[in-house]
């Protein structure tokens, strides 16, 4: 029997409050499907299964207050025979039992930081010495984080991941930022923007300093794509058009997919490709600050679903409802601000990530096409790297595979 | 429908889009990317709350004519007229 614990985004999360279950007992979830809200000091939280199977039954009630790592229900795992015992629950105090849970390889971040909370109490968590500092630095309880370097060691990249995730959480939550006459009446909410504000700091900071960016630019003619994008979008309804945006963020994921070192991270002695493909989309929100939720799978999604998810995550993310998952799940980054009126971007790699990919406005150009110039609709695409595991042979592949997937957005 | 009650249900959908704007204090004659800060989803979502609501499909070689609350309440009457 597997537990759902609640998670945590922070050292600063102690506990929440269950607000309501979304599932009843019996119900079959997959991984990933809500299966809880509870309500932090920062606002609502969805809760995840990290494993497919049914759920047998609630352990909290809603509105009892649940500390960070106890079960709120019990989950019986695919293969698993139902019991008619009642399964056994540990005492939130209690040690956990050799039995205590145990993530699976796949299981969401979130999910790992609530079972390494509830297994840290056996033994202190290994984490490397700038990780101990950084995790004091930005206020990030290392006991509730499972490291991803060698054997498991906490490093810098997982402390400041968990502390972008708790700040972007709680800056989707705050209202946007109040009128300057107005803020001094509205401290808790520009206190969480500020936190936002130092995270990124910290974040970006680091980011420059220990990342060996390079940047490869192309300007790429996207008249053949626009052209069949419109007269996609004329033969549908509203409901069905799709964006740019769209298109970009496909090309993307299909290029990763070719050029896998682009879909990777460092560990510090070695390239680690990531099988999955989680396209993280820089979203600024209204009242300032920045949210980089990741929209899974890209790859397989086709381009009415990437748009379905696009404007869920978009919606949500503004609205202070995204997925603990979300906020840590990405493994390459989207940046626009062609909608801004900018012609490129040169974007700042998000860690552990190793490319992000900035994309401009959609312009006019006269462009030699068969030897005439004509006008044509180009963007400026930019591909930032970590040049300790993508060379400039392969960034320029990757913009290569890019372009060519751009050509014929057509294709599955 | 009237005209003033036109926008009144645009300022609503727009609301939902913009939940942390005031989106009452607008410029109805202004681009509402700049006024409320939206991005092309936001712009599209708003499509396709004027064609749920109103039944007004805003084709995307029209979209000029829709980028304000004035010129958005102007198109849809004259498309339900």
């Amino acid at each position: 029997m597997a537990e759902i614990l609640l998670p945590s985004l922070g050292s600063d999360m102690e506990g929440a409050t269950l607000v309501a279950f979304r599932r009843a007992p019996g119900d079959r979830v997959a991984r990933g499907d809500i299966v809880a809200e509870v309500e932090t000091d920062k606002g609502i939280l969805d809760v995840e299964a990290y494993e497919a199977g049914v759920l047998e039954r609630f352990v909290a009630e809603p509105g009892q207050r649940v500390r960070v790592g106890e079960p709120i229900a019990l989950l019986r795992v695919d293969g698993e025979v139902a019991s008619g015992a009642a399964p056994v629950v540990p005492e939130p105090t209690a040690t956990p039992s050799a039995g205590a849970p145990v993530a699976p390889a796949s299981a969401t971040p979130a999910a790992v930081a609530a079972v390494a909370a509830v297994e840290q109490e056996r033994e202190p968590p290994r984490a490397s010495p700038l990780a101990r500092r950084r995790a004091h630095e930005l206020d990030v309880d290392l006991t509730t984080l499972q490291g991803t370097g060698r054997h498991g060691t906490i490093s810098v990249e997982d402390v400041e991941r968990a502390a972008a995730a708790r700040s972007s959480a709680e800056a989707a939550q705050a209202p946007a930022a109040p009128a300057p006459a107005a803020k001094a009446a509205e401290p808790p909410e520009a206190d969480a923007r500020a936190r936002m504000r130092r995270v990124i700091a910290a974040t970006m900071e680091r980011s420059k300093r220990e990342i060996p960016h390079f940047y490869l630019s192309s300007t790429l003619d996207l008249e053949p794509a626009l052209t069949w994008l419109e007269a996609r979008n004329r033969a549908a309804s509203v409901e069905e058009r799709v964006l740019p945006a769209a298109l970009f963020v496909k090309a993307v994921a299909r290029a990763a997919r070719a050029i896998p070192e682009a879909n990777a991270r460092w560990t510090g002695e070695r390239v680690e490709l990531v099988g999955d493909v989680h396209v993280a989309m820089a979203i600024s929100l209204r009242g300032g600050g920045l949210v980089a939720p990741a929209v899974h799978h890209v790859d397989r999604l086709s381009l009415a679903e990437l748009m379905a998810s696009l404007g869920d995550v978009a919606s949500r993310a503004r609205g202070g409802r995204l997925r603990a998952s979300e906020m840590t799940d990405g493994t390459i980054a989207v940046t626009s601000l062609g909608d801004r009126g900018v012609e490129s971007v040169l974007p700042i790699v998000f860690p552990p990530q190793v490319a992000m990919i900035g994309f401009g406005k959609v312009v006019q150009r006269p462009w030699v096409v068969d030897g005439a110039v004509v006008p044509r609709r180009v963007v400026t695409v930019t591909l930032a790297a970590d040049h300790r595991v993508l060379d400039g042979h392969r960034g320029g592949l990757f913009l290569e595979a890019l372009e060519a997937y751009l050509t014929k957005p057509e294709d599955p | 429908m009237t005209a003033d009650e036109i926008k009144r249900r645009l300022v609503t959908h727009l609301a939902k889009i913009a939940s942390d704007v005031d989106v009452g204090a607008i410029d109805e004659h202004a681009d509402l990317r700049d006024e409320l800060d939206i991005d092309s989803l936001d712009f599209l979502r708003f499509m396709k709350a004027i064609k749920e609501d109103l039944g007004v499909a805003v084709p995307e070689e029209d979209y000029a004519k829709v980028r304000s609350l004035a010129g958005a309440a102007a198109y849809v009457a004259a498309k339900m007229a």
